[in-house]
Order: C-alpha cells, then sequence, then structure tokens
C-alpha cells in the first residue's frame, strides 16, 4: 500500500509545467527548450507538446554538444527529433577548442562540462534567444533550490543570486532589456521520483542508458565510470565489466554508472524511492567543491 | 497524489532549520551523500553537531553569514503526500521574501521559543499568514526541552498567541497550536513521552492530515494565449489556452469575455489530445467557443452568471519589494491575471506596522518591506475579485517599466 502511494503522479505539477511553459511562449519572442537528450529534457518536450496541441510547438531545441555523450543518448536525440518533427540546433563545444575561446582540462579528472558554458552562452547569442527551457529541477541541489521559475540572466549570460525578482502566486515577470536572457524551469518543483513517475504514467521513451545494461568500467575510490576514449586511465586501473545504469546523463567523463539490476521503470521507480543517495551524488561536476553549481550558475551555466 | 504547501519563517536561533532537517531526517529524506556534505561542512566550519541549516541555506553568502537570505524549496514525500516547504527568512528586512514564500502556502508554520514566548516576529509572521489568509497556522512552541516541558508554560504562550489572532481581521484560520522539541525530536514526528498532557498530533500527523483546503471563488480564467494550428487536420481549429485560476467550467455554459463583454458558449475543453466534460481551478487546459470572436491574451474568460466587477479605481493591501521607494509620481504596470496595464498609486491610506499590529499615517514614501493600504487607479478595468473572497483572482503585482523590477505585490480590498 505505503510505496504504491508514491508511485503515483501528483497530476497538479503537470497544469503548473504547462502554465509555465506557455507563459514563456507568450512572454518571449525567441524562446528555445535546452535538450541534453536526458530525462528532464524530455518531459519537457512531452509537456511542450501538450502546452500547444493540436499546434505545434513553437520552440526549436538546441543541444549544447561536448563531443563526450553516451552515443546511445545522440541516437535516442535523433530519433525523438525525427519523431517529433521539432527543429534541431546543436551547439558544439569543438568549435569553441578549435577557435581557442576554452580551453581542455587535461589530468584524471578532466571533463568538458565547465567548457559548456561558453558554448551555451555563444549560442544564445548568436539565435538571439530571449529564453531558453531548461529541466532542472530545485530538489536536484542547493542553489538550484534558490533559483526563480523565471531566471533572468544579465548580457554576460549572468546569474545574480542575491538580487533575484521576487516570484508571487503565479506571476512570471518576463520583462527584460535587450541583450539580456531568461532561463525558465517549468518542473522546478518535481523531484526525481516525480520524474520517473511521469515518464512511466506517459509512456515515455528515454535512452537506453537509463536501464541496466553490461558496460566496461573503472572503479575509482568507490565509483564506477564507464570506460570511454574520453577518460584518462592511469596504468594500474583495471577495466571491467559490470551490470550498471545510469541515475543521470551527462557527459561520459563526469557521469558516474550505478550498479543495478533495475531493467523496467517499475524497477527504476522502486529502486529511487529506496535510494539512500542523491541523484546529482553520481555527478562528479557537482562534487567538485561545496559551491560547485552556485559557481557555475553565476557565470551562465545551465 | 495530494500536493501540500508549506511556508516556514523564522531566523537563525529559533530552530527552524534543525526542525526542518529533522523532519526531512524522519522521513528518510536526507540522502546519505547529502548528509556527508554538511557534516564535512560542519566540521570545517568548526562546529560540533551536524548543523542542519546548511541543507536549506543554498547560497554562499547565506552560509558565510549564517543566516537565510532568501526564499528555499524543500521537497519531501511521506506515503500519504507531496509536500512543498517554502522555507524564508525571519528578519523585518526580510518582510518581501515572507510574502513570497507564503504566496501559494496552504499552512504557515510559525516557531516559538518556549522561554521568550510572543516576540515581535512573531506577530509579523502571523500578520503576513492573516493577511494572506492562509488556511492553517500551525503555531510550534519550540524548545519545550528547555522549560522542563512544562504545561504551564505552554499553555501561556498558547492563550497568548489565541489573543493576538483575535486581534487580526481573519478569523476564518485554523490554528493549531503544538508544544515541540526540535532538537530531540518530541511531537514532531510521534507523540512526545515527555509531554503526556498533550492530547493532540504530531506536527507530521497534521501535515497529513488537514485536508487540503476548498478552493474558493467563481470560474475565472486569465487567458495566456490563443492556439491556431492552422494545419489539416485542425483547420479552423481556435482555442484559448490558460489555467483556470478559480472555479469551475463545464462544456456548454455560457462565457463572457472581459473586458470586452462580448458573450459565447463553451463547445469543448481540451487537455492535450483529450475532451472533457467539466474543468476546475488550476487545471491547465484549452477551450474552444461557439463565436468567432476576438480573444487573446490578458483577457479574461468569466461564467455569464459570475460577472466580476470592472474597476478602473482600485483599493488594496501592497507590500513593496523593491530597493527604491514608491513613487507617486509615477506610473507603473499592473499585472493582474494574464493583463498588463498602467498603474498609478492615488493614495497611501496607511503603513502597517506588523510589529505593533497599528496602522501609522505614512511620513514618507512607501518603502521596501513596508505593507500599507493603497489607493490606485488602472489605465483599463480590470475585472478583479476582492482577495477575501476569491484569492486567485484577487492578488497583483506591480512592475517598474524602466527597471523591469517586481516591485510590489498587493491584495485588492
Amino acid at each position: 500500500m505505503k510505496k504504491d502511494y508514491l508511485k503515483e503522479f501528483p497530476r497538479e505539477l503537470e497544469d503548473e509545467a504547462i502554465y509555465i511553459i506557455r507563459e514563456a511562449a507568450a512572454q518571449f519572442d525567441r524562446p528555445a527548450i535546452l535538450f541534453s537528450g536526458g530525462k528532464d529534457s524530455i518531459t519537457l518536450v512531452r509537456l511542450a507538446q501538450k502546452a500547444f496541441y493540436p499546434g505545434k510547438v513553437p520552440f526549436p531545441l538546441v543541444h549544447i554538444d561536448t563531443g563526450h555523450n553516451f552515443p546511445e543518448t545522440i541516437t535516442f536525440r535523433d530519433k525523438l527529433v525525427a519523431a517529433t518533427g521539432l527543429e534541431l540546433i546543436i551547439g558544439l563545444v569543438q568549435d569553441d577548442i578549435d577557435a581557442k575561446r576554452v580551453a581542455e582540462e587535461t589530468g584524471k579528472f578532466a571533463s568538458r562540462n565547465i567548457l559548456q558554458t561558453t558554448t551555451l552562452l555563444r549560442t544564445i547569442e548568436s539565435l538571439k534567444l530571449d529564453a531558453c527551457l531548461g529541466g532542472a529541477r530545485r530538489d536536484e541541489e542547493k542553489a538550484r533550490a534558490k533559483e526563480r521559475v523565471f531566471s533572468v540572466r544579465d548580457d554576460f549570460g549572468q546569474w545574480d543570486a542575491k538580487n533575484q525578482r521576487p516570484e508571487l502566486f503565479d506571476y512570471l515577470n518576463g520583462r527584460i532589456r535587450p541583450g539580456e536572457n531568461v532561463r525558465v524551469f517549468p518542473i522546478s518543483n518535481w523531484t526525481e521520483l516525480d520524474v520517473w513517475n511521469y515518464i512511466r504514467e506517459e509512456k515515455l521513451e528515454i535512452p537506453s542508458i537509463y536501464y541496466s545494461h553490461e558496460r566496461p568500467v573503472i572503479e575509482r575510490n568507490g565509483v564506477l565510470w564507464p570506460y570511454s576514449d574520453f577518460i584518462y586511465k592511469d596504468a594500474d586501473e583495471v577495466v571491467q565489466t559490470k551490470t550498471v545504469r545510469f541515475r543521470t546523463v551527462g557527459d561520459m567523463s563526469c557521469t558516474a554508472a550505478l550498479a543495478s539490476t533495475a531493467s523496467t521503470l517499475e524497477e527504476i521507480i522502486e529502486e529511487v524511492i529506496g535510494t539512500s543517495v542523491s541523484e546529482r551524488g553520481s555527478r562528479l561536476d557537482d562534487q567538485r567543491s561545496e559551491a560547485a553549481m552556485e559557481a557555475r550558475k553565476a557565470v551562465g551555466y545551465f | 497524489m495530494d500536493v501540500f504547501r508549506i511556508a516556514t519563517a523564522g531566523s537563525v536561533d529559533d530552530g527552524k532549520s534543525t526542525l526542518i532537517g529533522r523532519l526531512l531526517y524522519e522521513t528518510n529524506s536526507i540522502t546519505t551523500d547529502k548528509l556527508e556534505a554538511i557534516e564535512r561542512a560542519s566540521q570545517r566550519k568548526g562546529i560540533g553537531f551536524l548543523d542542519l541549516s546548511l541543507l536549506t541555506d543554498g547560497l554562499v553568502a547565506e552560509r558565510e553569514q549564517g543566516i537565510t537570505i532568501d526564499v528555499a524549496h524543500i521537497y519531501f514525500n511521506t506515503p500519504k503526500r507531496k509536500f512543498i516547504i517554502a522555507d524564508s527568512p525571519g528578519h523585518v528586512e526580510y518582510t518581501r521574501n515572507m510574502i513570497t514564500g507564503a504566496s501559494r502556502a496552504q499552512t504557515s508554520v510559525i516557531l516559538v521559543d518556549a522561554r521568550k514566548g510572543i516576540i515581535e516576529q512573531t506577530h509579523r509572521h502571523y500578520f503576513i499568514a492573516n493577511l494572506l489568509r492562509i488556511p492553517y497556522v500551525i503555531v510550534c512552541v519550540n524548545k519545550m526541552d528547555l522549560v522542563d516541558y512544562a504545561e504551564a508554560a505552554f499553555a501561556k504562550i498558547k492563550s497568548d498567541f489565541l489573543k493576538l489572532s483575535a486581534r487580526l481581521p481573519n478569523t476564518q484560520q485554523q490554528i493549531v497550536v503544538i508544544p515541540v522539541s526540535s532538537l530531540h525530536g518530541d511531537n514532531l514526528t510521534a507523540r512526545s513521552a515527555k509531554m503526556p498532557w498533550y492530547n493532540g498530533d504530531p506536527l507530521l500527523t497534521l501535515l497529513e492530515l488537514l485536508p487540503v483546503p476548498a478552493a474558493r471563488g467563481a470560474f475565472r480564467m486569465p487567458v495566456q494565449l490563443a492556439i491556431r494550428p492552422r494545419n489539416e487536420s485542425h483547420h479552423d481549429y481556435r482555442g484559448y489556452a490558460g489555467r483556470i485560476a478559480s472555479g469551475k467550467i463545464t462544456v456548454g455554459d455560457a462565457i463572457t469575455v472581459l473586458p470586452s463583454g462580448r458573450s459565447s458558449r463553451v463547445t469543448a475543453i481540451y487537455k492535450n489530445d483529450q475532451q472533457q466534460p467539466v474543468a476546475y481551478d488550476r487545471e491547465s487546459v484549452t477551450l474552444t467557443i461557439a463565436d468567432d470572436i476576438d480573444i487573446s491574451r490578458g483577457d479574461m474568460l468569466v461564467r455569464n452568471a459570475e460577472l466580476p466587477g470592472l474597476k478602473s479605481e482600485h483599493k488594496a493591501f501592497i507590500c513593496w519589494m523593491d530597493s527604491q521607494a514608491l513613487d507617486p509620481g509615477k506610473s507603473y504596470l499592473i499585472q493582474h491575471g494574464t493583463q498588463r496595464v498602467k498603474a498609478k498609486v492615488t493614495h497611501v491610506n496607511f503603513i502597517q506596522d506588523t510589529a505593533t499590529l497599528q496602522q501609522v499615517v505614512p511620513a514618507a514614501a512607501l518603502k521596501m518591506n513596508e505593507i500599507a493600504q493603497v489607493n490606485f487607479k488602472t489605465a483599463k478595468p480590470l475585472p478583479a475579485d476582492a482577495y477575501c473572497d476569491n484569492p486567485a483572482n484577487g492578488t497583483f503585482i506591480l512592475i517598474d517599466e524602466f527597471t523591469n523590477n517586481t516591485v510590489a505585490v498587493g491584495f485588492f480590498e
């Protein structure tokens, strides 16, 4: 009995998200959905389809591509684009590396996570986007818990955490000056469990890496790293094959795998209900310091 | 599954973070990695105990200064409900954050230190809960361990609080007073053996059992946008999308578009590709109507049987939220529903002192964090209801046209 109730999606959250997405469409000239191929952005696409039915979703998808994606995610992305007929715009981190606007990190824990911000801001500017819809949730991280649903970024893409507009009742104030833009977070109030319940109730397709599979991994400080060309391996580190799945979809270089045999949505939901580790506990990018997320957001990160 | 929204407010030393931390801890809502991160951070700061405020104080500046500045949102589930806590700071200079946090709450949780009793801050928190007509107010008399769990200390505070509540206008609120010790977990998730004289429910049980407040008010739907697909399968489709602020709409109902006053009839209610015969408050829907009349963003749909007044001159309570004081000579944008029009404050009737609960004649311009009753006029008539009759259609915000800041929130009288 107890667990079944936790497996019910609170419908009120869908009504709220659709309201926010419609406000974004109404208040901005050039909005876009930031699409990573992860479960949260897949949920956003579904909500946007519902918000404008039977009309078309009036936004393109923008993918900031680090080049270090799981190949399964890219396959999934292209399939979703073909099925929905949405426009896909890709911003390549490699272009910024080639142009020497950013430099690759080196060493054992090198990742392109930080580099994405430059590509994201350049893409926003070149497309003249005034709003970017993202799938960030407040339960993910303590700095995100403080962010508004309509989060204003200045001309340099920066987030001023101490000077945010108050958001009262359902009112969303998206008035901005030229050059500024707004990040819009329709599923701010959803938790990881809400997203999974929604995916199950809506029968959404998700990339295969969310389900249990066999994969070569390196065990490092008790954490399982997916082995790929993008990861540095010490001579004494051993690649072994394990049965794993992923809780979040980030880069192959900063997303840890979870030893799991959950191969259906039902089993994943059981696992999420029973877990004692948070979702972003598997993201190396968040573990760098206590304020890693706030520091990245301040300069323009998602 | 229900969603239940709670507002908490408080300052550093009243045990609010500990109380929230306890609720999360005892409902298994803190994961081990987050707990370990707090442990590490507590050690670094040289604190001997687990500082649960580090869980909610998400910004560097908050952790450095050891204060809550901005509203944080905290999520947890029990098998009965999903809870969203909007946790805000409690000092007078953060009144605007308190109102923000409380703006969507169904329950206000107010903490009182058992040693100090009702203080100025209690007045402020309760005044805001009362002004916003939050349906339930739960007063947690905390730190009962420091007064030896004495019933007399609790009874005195309870009686003082009920006297306070009798002085304020909204008497519809349900008030519950609970003796707790958040440090020791007394009466939070289970009845405390140390206070056998208390017969009521512990805090969490109460939060799980309080009925979701019934929505009030007639059908009001601000139109967000018109949906005109112009594709082959829906060539002539014209729908009006919005979230129903209040009330109920049924297919076949006669409706009026405001402010134009034109009438028609609802032919279908869509939710995605599904049609439904009826829709209620808080649902995001798309309506189609029988006649081809002009409807666009900013309009409001109402039922013919429940017409609101259309007024250009208004009286309201407002809380000023911007560092630039109210400029009486300046016009602002008012947003009511999805409508934005120019507005000008014509008179500040009085400023409400939230500590003494006195109404003060304004000596200077209305400043940040001050609450006042004002008269104002709008460039177009607005289909607003009084906040006490229909909270969802009785609020507005003011926007500064030049800085684009949200400078005030208001409640129509």
